[in-house]
């Protein structure tokens, strides 16, 4: 039930001041785009941000760079794998 | 970005297995908690990569796997209804209850409807003032506070002819039961991924602290979830269990605060049935008396009955993962995806339509 690839936010709709209309993002991923409910994440996205959605709501939302620099940290682990346990123990 | 790719460069996948090689060398039982995961366990072919002293078993992940038949049977028998519109998602719509399943329901005139979203189901609902349109409303923590935020939605915009049937549940429960079940004898935990998005990786620190189990939660990717295990290897091995996070891209140690905020404003914790574990205290979710016009169960006054498993079934077992879908004298034959008789051939997350569809028999 889970859609697990993250989808770009390309426009934001909406204004937070306005409870009445929740804001909406709407998410690009190979073409297809989706308007998708954002009454769940604790941060409204910036175009170019990626959401992880989940049955029409955005549950998470994850800056561009960030998922860059977790993208480069997984690289690094599966080539030099020495610290991959280590690394992200919390 | 080519964002998937990355994950899945078949290079990478090998360094990791050869890694895992080297690194097994006593038994290490993980069990897999979350039905996208035993998807793409399959999928990738997981399985047949993994060093012999590495199992995995599948748990109870599929949220339509663990709903009752008597559940399913009160579905059913709601979709009968002339003044009712029931919606679903939908892999709940081919499972059998004890009698039809919602698909025959369908064929025999009920209005059966597939959503993507609960929010297109309170939108029918405005299109269809003379009828009442129900949502089944099955799911972990991922998906209810998609639930509570249309039901929030409905109450905002006084929508009265929109129902749930509620039949949520959570998943630290029935964790918590399984492992101290002595048949299992479970090392360790690959964590549900985007179960942690809501929850956060902290709230598995019970499972290690108080039961010595190892828990890593892990991405959905093949580079991910061999990461995962071995990460979970290490810890068996070294006897140090801990909470590790190998998909902290997605997941933070809170998990998503503001989500579980608006779970609890709708709903509150009751005791739960599970198919094969029995009923689990504080496993599932019940609507908080402000909101309870929005629960059919109490508007039409609906009683669960209890019914057994499909005849045959072997589900209860394998969800509780002390068998696999070959033990099933019905598997593959009598059930098949194309006719099945329980849930776990049914969902694409079940652990029989996994295993028939991927034919990954190692
Ligand atoms: S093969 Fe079919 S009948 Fe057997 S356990 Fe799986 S779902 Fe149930």
């Amino acid at each position: 039930m889970c859609l697990a690839i993250p989808m770009r936010v390309i426009e934001i709709k909406g204004n937070s001041d306005d409870l009445l209309n929740p804001q909406i993002a709407t998410v690009e991923t190979d073409g297809i785009r989706r308007e998708i409910r954002l009454d769940l994440v604790d941060r409204i996205p910036e175009i170019g941000d990626y959401l992880i959605i989940h049955a029409g709501f955005a549950v998470n939302c994850l800056d561009a760079e960030n998922a860059e620099t977790n993208l480069q940290l997984l690289r690094e682990l599966a080539e030099g794998m020495e610290e991959s346990a280590e690394g992200d123990r919390t | 970005m080519k964002y998937v790719d990355e994950y899945r460069g078949s290079e990478y996948v090998s360094n990791l297995t050869e890694k895992l090689q080297t690194l097994s060398s006593r038994k290490v039982r993980i069990m897999e908690v979350c039905g996208t995961h035993t998807m793409s366990i399959f999928k990738h072919g997981i399985r047949r990569m993994l060093p012999e002293q590495v199992q995995l078993i599948s748990g109870p992940g599929c949220p339509v796997c663990v709903t009752p038949s008597g559940v399913i049977d009160a579905f059913v028998e709601l979709a009968g209804r002339p003044e009712v519109v029931i919606t679903t998602f939908g892999d709940m719509i081919r499972v059998p209850g004890t009698g039809a399943s919602l698909m025959e329901a369908r064929a025999a005139g009920a209005d059966v409807n597939i959503v993507y979203s609960p929010m297109d189901a309170l939108e029918l609902a405005e299109q269809k003032p003379d009828k009442l349109v129900v949502f089944l409303s099955v799911g972990f923590e991922t998906t209810t506070p998609t639930i509570s935020a249309t039901i929030l939605e409905a109450a905002r915009r006084k929508i009265e002819n929109f129902c749930i049937f509620p039949a949520n549940k959570t998943m630290p429960p029935p964790l918590k039961a399984l492992i101290q079940d002595p048949e299992l004898q479970v090392d360790g935990l690959l964590c549900p991924g985007h179960v942690s998005i809501i929850n956060g990786s902290e709230s598995y620190r019970f499972l290690v602290e108080d039961h010595n189990i190892a828990c890593v939660v892990a991405g959905f990717e093949p580079t991910d979830i061999l990461l995962s295990i071995i990460a979970l290897v290490k810890q068996v091995q070294e006897n140090r269990p801990a909470v590790e996070n190998c998909y902290s891209r997605v997941v933070t140690p809170e998990g998503n605060v503001k989500a579980r905020k608006i779970v609890e404003t709708v709903f509150e914790p009751v005791d739960s049935e599970w198919r094969g574990l029995g009923t689990i205290e504080a496993s599932g979710l019940t609507l908080r008396e402000e909101y309870g016009r929005f629960d059919v169960t109490r508007r039409l006054e609906i009683q669960i009955v209890p019914s057994s498993e499909p005849k045959g079934c072997l589900c209860g077992n394998i969800l509780k993962g002390i068998s696999q879908p070959p033990d099933c004298p019905i598997f593959g034959n009598r059930c098949t995806p194309g006719s099945p008789v329980g849930p776990c051939m049914v969902s694409s997350e079940g652990t029989c339509a996994a295993w028939h569809r991927y034919g990954d028999l190692s």
